[in-house]
């Protein structure tokens, strides 16, 4: 049963209306346009008999008095199998079919399924008629690209439910009935898809574990300095041209991890457009499949509505979430947390709310923290371990990293990977800034070693200052060789080129080996008594070392030139 | 039967209030009055409403804004609210709705063709690419509408449309004079003089479907944030950043994000001018575009600055043009950068060195035979001109551009 509302206020995308009756705090509306056409809303604020909802759409041409449908249903997503490889818009609309349907412009008011409804999958049963079924209980599974799929009972189910019936193994679409269960004479008849508000976490495990397992992106200054556990938040804070999304657009590919979910939120198109046209042509190293069989794309680019874009973020999480519930690792990237704070902002204002910092609402922080926490690792209740990681980028004014939306995030994430323009300028990439980034976890390598290479990269810069003002004549023959190490590592470890098929993928091992080499280079006493010497020696070694990387992985090039690099230290 | 309201009850700067019925939100309305005739949205009046009395008649017209699209637009000049300006008559066959949904992503390409507009600067060293959102960062009084009309003047394109916003009526006619000149205004629209501009783009993206290669310039966009933030003040917006209404980021991305390249072959390729006040780039309007944007071009001293100019879909066509392209590209900008440096030292009274001087002829050639913005010349042409120059300055070793290019490219000595 819904109920009718009706338009007293159309301001932007926000519309008050007036009702009579129960309403539900963030449930779902259609305001119907005099075309006929009915636009999704929701409901955000309510004060007696007056609701503010925010609308999904361009509101054009709604009007006083226009009638508006109030659902008793919160805005939610549909989880099942058929969400890899898909591209969604930020309310779980399928882009590429509502392209074949409706042409080309994003017309407002139409929803289309988001999992296909004719496809079958092949099911088979694991759980027996006569089981209790729990909330999350797997009833059988389904093969998903690389993965089986498993399906699950209800996440909001109650206890002491009973499998009455479960279908035979078999070919079923989403739509067709797979179970009946039963508890005190009630039936209730369920399908392969689930229902979940995205709102409200969906975790149905044991317990929430501490993440100590590192999540491997193949990047070193990230795994080795900065890095990333499996259920952990980072962020990447930076000004344009930093290379952010390039950033993301790599540990999407590369990293070790069963499924990525990329949030494009309020961002370029065109970057989207390039994950969309490539994807589908790169193969994941792991399964040698395409890499979209393991990617979601979640996508309201700049252009499109506001509101819609607050949302998109929550609709990622929530199909996170759900992969971290049938058991596998997601990686969730979420480009930019800024401009989803800015859509926050946009609303706040138009509900006249009182601001707080550079206008954003007051309970900015706390959004920021409940979406990052939302990650995790957990205990599932068939005692395997699932996680989710949240990867954020932030895009402060102007560079400045003293702004509410990068301070609200750097409270909460475990990693902040800080993009420096003069590094980016300096074509120094990644450009995560070695000196300002931290982690708070617990890296691949010795972090003792990690200390040291890092008290080079600190001393390093000491004396580059100090040069800055004395001159090279002003600086000690000691000081000076400090400073050629801090470079020597800062150009063939710190930097990688994405462009280099070697290069751009650096295991574990290889990282831990190449390591090692330079600390020794590091800890070397070197006894060189001119500055043109020492310039020359390291650059001799850095273009061995850089070549080293360009090497395959145990080739007898790779070892050839690390002979002459030992040699070189003789 | 047309309903008429003959009570404002309210008048803030551009801002009217009245009570109306049945009015649906960015309709279109008629305001008549002693002062004349203009045209107002809901939430935002667009002629300017000095003069408006209370007692002015108010209509609406049951639509948002809509305007006729059809080839009888080549060559027309409108204002911003679709009046004409060049005396001819109004268009009103085959209405379109201004300022639509926004394209769907999966039907998109990435860009990959180049634009040539014969400007070195622009082709050799950040090359436009057809569906492109560039815009021009410039400091007020550089001569950016001298580079806008010299690319709508040079550049591949089926279909240029200009607009121009808080365009100064000096600016206007020199607009229209060098493109009637040019030969172009039978293939371009202008619209001028408007603080709104969503028809530019509407336009654009309606001839981009039917498979046409536009290329829409824009001028000034931050004429155009000060109409958004003046607005936003009236309507008592808590600004968020210098006054600027929060969603500036959404507003700018809207109009920019209308670059597109379709399967068909067509495209919406976006200049748009930015001033800088006061040189500053974290000013909101230029920082905004920064994020928005694939890159920009920084107009300074009368030149396009090669170090801050970028243009970051560059790489995805300069490989498929000619194979020292790349080359001269890094290589002529670093010796660029060398040879600041040595000014620098020169200005400073340290002693130069033989490297120098030569570094000095070089810089000040490359000024004068390729940054000058004025030049007309193709890429290939261009590219020729770079080698003669280095020929003309170095010894092939010094300019570190790899061998193989250099024996097929590096002028013979003709003694």
């Amino acid at each position: 049963m819904s109920l009718i509302g009706k338009i007293v206020t159309v301001y932007g995308n926000m519309v008050t209306i007036e009702f009579e009756g129960i309403v539900r705090q963030n449930a779902v509306a259609y305001c119907h346009r005099a075309d006929g056409v009915a636009l999704k809303s929701e409901i955000i604020r309510i004060r007696g008999n007056r609701a503010d909802m925010q609308v999904f759409e361009l509101t054009r041409g709604l009007k006083i008095g226009d009638e508006v449908e109030i659902t008793n249903d919160l805005l939610s997503v549909e989880l099942g199998p058929g969400l890899l490889g898909q591209i969604f818009d930020g309310l779980q609309n399928p882009l590429p079919l509502l392209a074949k349907k409706m042409g080309v412009f994003l017309e407002p008011g139409h929803y289309f399924p988001p999992l296909d409804k004719d496809k079958k999958w092949e099911f088979t049963p694991t759980a027996k008629v006569g089981d209790y079924v729990s909330p999350a209980s797997p009833l059988g599974s389904v093969p998903e690209g690389i993965f089986s799929h498993q399906i699950l009972a209800p996440f909001n189910l109650s206890e002491n439910w009973k499998l009455k019936s479960l279908v035979p193994e078999g070919d079923y679409s989403v739509m067709e009935e797979i179970a009946v269960i039963e508890k005190e004479g009630q039936t209730q008849s369920l399908t392969m898809v689930n229902k979940w508000p995205i709102r409200i976490p969906l975790g149905v495990y044991q317990e929430r574990l501490l993440p100590t397992q590192p999540l491997v992106t193949k990047q070193r200054i990230i795994d080795t300095f900065f890095p990333i556990m499996l259920g952990g938040t980072y962020c990447i804070p930076g000004p344009f041209g930093a290379g952010k999304t390039v950033l993301q657009q790599i540990t999407s590919r590369y990293a070790d991890i069963d499924i990525v979910i990329i949030a494009a939120c309020g961002e370029r198109a065109g970057e989207v457009v390039e994950t969309l046209r490539e994807f589908p042509h790169l193969k994941d190293p792991r399964t040698g499949k395409s890499l979209m069989e393991r990617t979601i794309i979640i996508c309201n680019t700049s252009s499109m509505p506001v509101a819609a874009r607050e949302s998109s973020i929550y609709t990622a999480v929530t199909l996170g979430e759900y992969y971290r519930q049938i058991g596998r690792n997601v990686l969730l990237l979420a480009d930019s947390t800024s401009r989803w704070a800015q859509a926050l902002r946009e609303m706040s204002g138009r509900l006249e709310e009182i601001p707080g910092e550079e206008a954003f609402p007051a309970y900015l922080e706390s959004s920021i923290a409940r979406f990052y926490e939302r990650a995790g690792i957990v205990r599932l209740k068939d005692n395997r371990e699932a996680s989710l990681t949240i990867g954020g980028t932030v895009s402060p004014a102007g560079g400045n990293f003293e702004e509410p939306v990068t301070q609200g995030t750097l409270k909460v994430v475990g990693a902040f990977l800080g993009l420096s323009y003069a590094r980016s300028y300096a074509r120094r990439f990644p450009a995560i800034d070695p000196l300002e980034s931290w982690s708070k976890y617990k890296g691949l390598i010795d972090s003792k070693k990690v200390a040291l290479a890092r008290s080079f990269l600190r001393s390093g810069r000491t004396v580059f200052e100090m040069m800055q003002v004395v001159g090279e004549e002003g600086t000690s023959i000691d000081d000076f060789v400090v400073y050629l190490k801090s470079e020597f590592l800062d150009s063939v470890y710190l930097q990688q080129n994405s462009f280099d098929e070697i290069d751009a993928v650096c295991s574990p091992e290889r990282q831990a080996y190449l390591f090692d080499l330079i600390c020794r280079i590091l800890e070397h006493p070197f006894k060189l008594a001119e500055k043109e010497k020492a310039r020359d020696l390291f650059f001799t070694l850095t273009e061995q070392v850089r070549n080293w990387n360009y090497s395959a992985w145990k080739s007898p090039q790779m070892d050839q030139i690390e002979q002459n690099v030992l040699q070189l230290l003789n | 039967m047309r309903k008429y309201y003959t009570r404002i009850d309210r008048i803030t700067g551009n801002v009217a209030t009245l009570k109306a019925e049945g009015i649906g939100y960015e309709e279109l309305a008629v305001v008549e009055g002693q002062s004349g005739r203009s045209l107002a949205q809901v939430i935002q009046v667009f002629a300017g409403t000095r003069g408006v009395s209370t007692g002015d008649k108010v209509s609406f017209l049951g639509s948002a804004m809509r305007f006729s699209f059809s080839e009888n637009l080549f060559g027309r000049i409108f204002t911003g609210g679709g009046e004409p300006r060049d005396g001819r008559s109004r268009l009103s066959e085959n209405l379109i709705e201004v300022g639509g949904p926004s394209v769907n992503p999966s039907v998109r390409l990435m860009p990959h063709r180049m634009i040539r507009t014969n400007i070195p600067m622009i082709d050799v060293f950040n090359t436009l690419v057809e569906g492109q959102k560039l815009p021009i960062f410039s400091i007020p009084g550089e001569p950016f509408n001298e580079l806008l009309a010299r690319i709508a003047l040079q550049a591949e394109a089926d279909v240029i449309i200009l607009g121009g916003m808080g365009l100064k009526y000096d600016d206007y006619l020199f607009f229209k004079r060098r493109l009637e000149e040019g030969g172009t205004m039978a293939r371009s629209v202008m619209f001028i003089h408007t603080a709104s501009d969503p028809v530019v783009e509407c336009f654009a993206e309606k001839f981009a479907v039917q498979g046409k290669r536009v290329l829409a310039l824009l001028t000034d966009m931050t004429n155009f944030a000060n109409a958004l933030k003046e607005i936003a003040i009236i309507m008592e917006q808590i600004p968020s950043n210098r006054g600027y209404p929060g969603d500036l980021y959404t507003q700018l991305a809207a109009r920019y994000e209308k670059a597109v390249v379709f399967e068909n072959g067509g495209s919406v390729t976006l200049m748009a001018v930015t001033t800088m006040p006061g040189d500053d780039v974290t000013h909101p309007v230029p920082d905004n575009t920064g994020y928005i944007t694939e890159g920009q071009f920084y107009l300074k001293g009368g030149w396009i600055e090669p170090f801050g100019s970028l243009s970051r879909l560059k790489q995805m066509v300069n490989a498929k043009t000619r194979d020292d392209h790349r080359a001269i590209m890094d290589g002529c900008i670093q010796l660029y950068a060398k040879c600041r440096e040595a000014r620098e030292k020169r200005a400073m009274g340290f002693e130069m060195s033989p490297w120098d001087y030569k570094l000095l002829k070089y810089g000040q050639m490359f000024e004068t035979k390729l940054m000058d913005i004025s030049l007309n010349i193709q890429l290939e042409a261009c590219l020729d001109l770079a080698w003669t120059m280095l020929a003309d300055c170095f010894e092939s070793r010094e300019t570190g551009i790899r061998t193989n290019l250099v024996e097929k490219f590096w002028p013979k000595k003709v003694n």
